[in-house]
């Protein structure tokens, strides 16, 4: 039987989920130059955000169709909160500050936020059940949708059509190109700069997010280390893509997706080699890919140098 | 009448050290008023200060009577104080048409922005020619020009050219300061940081000569032009 098909569905799909998450790396990375270590905790807070609603504010035995619209809103609404936060109180009074000093907190911020959860959601200190789309699974042809992959498959390719309008025709989008490219002059152009680096962590958190609540369909749980490797995974992406480029996020996250999938699937094949197998193997192929980018292309995929004549 | 633009003792620091110590002039409405000096005079840091982009540590900077102290960059440009920076600093990776867009970033009335893109261009032809490439891969000259026409987007009251000869053939600088006698035949306002003096003065009519942070010698365009001193340390005689 040939179960290619099946196998690159099954990589977009998870390439999708890591360039939601990219995309949140990348843009603030464009335009403040910070890798934002706590991004992964950003997607994981998503995740228990929709968990929350589900659990706490819907009335008991509410049926998904009707629940996963509302779970999406607490997911965008917990990850905006908590990002516009650390910009504002962690990251702002650092602007100035030697690069290493917010970078540092980043990463203090991904722990702080992990015990967070872990002390104080109810019941983190293992994974949490997450609820499941009734019905399923989905064939299209010889391929099948699990059901937990329903979201995602609607989902990915409406936000990332929704960010490239946003970013390509909006006032906001084009300010957040120009503060991108050069902060000063935008400035000298009347754009409110600080409005825009909140606006950026802003969007990134809703697009983790909407990865949050998809994990969590995926994979039926979620817990408070799950922003982790992914975090990694979603990072491993943007630097893929070309960090710096919301395409190259979207693009790098399905390049990764796939590559993993597609190894996983097929190495375990190679005769005599069977050590290499399987799924326990998925993260090396992910950062061997990034290793290799990293050798051979280490602008990314879409990274581009266009000469800035003084 | 009073003046467009008031600065009175201006100070500017970074960190200990004292950039501008101190500087009073006033630009009045139609006039086209220049600073001139050497590399580290504090002229760019003095427009950088009037644009908001650095804050002051003392003096006043009053536009159109009302202080600019407080005013975040980004709300000066509001004012109509428009700023061409030293070193051009366009947008490399957009293209020139874009560029100009955010030129006008605060204005919403798109017939009014597209009929100034079109002056733009009437300005600067090479500029209506390229319209669709990248900035980035434009000559230094015609980066100027971009720069220059993208400031005047903002349809501003007080334009600033910081160093718009810098780095330019004789040729192409001979072309920026046609331009900008031709913006103020036009009635345009201009603050002009210069090092080719010369050019400078011969266009304006008040001149200001800075040195290490202060103004050492004020005057008429045409009075600095034949002044002994200035002759012999910006104009290269003996």
């Amino acid at each position: 039987m040939n179960e290619l098909p099946q196998q690159l569905v099954n990589g977009l799909l998870l390439g999708s989920m890591y360039g939601l998450v990219a995309i949140g790396y990348t843009m603030v990375y464009g335009i403040v130059q910070l890798i934002n270590f706590a991004h992964g905790e950003i997607f994981m807070t998503g995740a228990f955000g929709a968990l929350t609603v589900y659990l706490y504010v819907l009335p008991d035995g509410t049926t998904m169709w009707i629940a996963l619209p509302l779970m999406l809103v607490g997911a965008i609404f917990v990850a905006v909160t908590v990002a516009v936060g650390a910009e504002r109180f962690a990251y702002r009074p650092l602007r100035t500050a030697p690069r290493l000093a917010p970078l540092i907190t980043a990463i203090g911020l991904s722990l702080a936020l992990q015990q967070a959860v872990w002390a104080w959601y109810p019941n983190a200190k293992s994974a949490r059940t997450f609820p499941q789309i009734e019905g399923g699974p989905f064939e299209i042809g010889s391929v099948t949708i699990q059901t937990g992959d329903v979201f995602l498959f609607i989902a990915a390719p409406i936000s990332m059509a929704v960010l490239a309008y946003f970013v390509m025709k909006t006032r906001t989008g084009r300010g957040m190109q120009a503060t991108a490219q050069d902060p000063d002059t935008a400035k000298l152009m009347g754009i409110n700069t600080d409005r825009i680096i909140v606006v950026a962590f802003a969007l990134g958190a809703a697009f983790a997010a909407v990865g949050g609540l998809a994990y969590g369909l995926k994979y039926g749980q979620i817990d408070f280390r799950m922003g982790f490797i992914l975090g990694l995974k979603a990072f491993t992406a943007a630097v893929l893509g070309g960090i710096g480029n919301i395409y190259g996020a979207m693009i790098g996250g399905v390049v990764l997706g796939l590559a993993e999938t597609m190894a996983t699937a097929y190495i375990a094949d190679v005769p005599g080699m069977s050590q290499l197998g399987g799924q326990s193997w998925a993260n090396v192929w992910a950062f061997v890919l990034l290793i290799l980018v990293l050798l051979f292309r280490p602008q990314g995929l879409l990274g581009e140098r266009v000469a800035d004549r003084a | 009448m009073t003046a467009l633009l008031e600065v009175e003792d201006l100070r500017v620091a970074y960190g200990k050290i004292e950039a501008v110590k101190g500087i009073s002039f006033k630009v009045d409405a139609g006039q086209v008023v220049t600073l001139i000096g050497t590399n580290g005079a504090g002229k760019t840091t003095t427009l950088r200060t009037l644009s908001g982009l650095l804050k002051p540590v003392g003096g006043q900077i009053k536009f159109q009577g009302k202080s600019l102290k407080k005013t975040p960059a980004h709300q000066i440009v509001s004012l109509g104080l428009a700023h061409s920076p030293e070193g051009r600093h366009i947008f490399p990776r957009m293209t020139i048409e874009d560029n100009l867009r955010l030129g006008a970033f605060l204005r919403s009335d798109k017939a009014g922005i597209d009929k100034d893109i079109q002056r733009a261009y009437d300005l600067f032809p090479i500029l209506g020619e390229r319209r669709k490439q990248a900035a980035g891969t434009l000559s230094g000259g015609e980066q100027q020009m971009l720069a220059m026409g993208r400031a005047l987007m903002s349809q501003p009251k007080l334009l600033m050219l910081d160093e718009p000869s810098m780095g330019l053939s004789p040729i192409m600088m001979q072309k920026i300061m046609a331009t900008i006698s031709e913006l103020k035949s036009q009635g345009t306002t201009i603050l002009l940081v210069e090092q080719n003096a010369q050019a400078a003065l011969s266009l304006a009519d008040q001149g200001h000569v800075m040195e290490v942070g202060s103004i050492v010698l004020s005057g008429s365009g045409q009075d600095l032009l034949h002044d002994e001193s200035v002759r012999k340390a910006y104009l290269g005689e003996d």
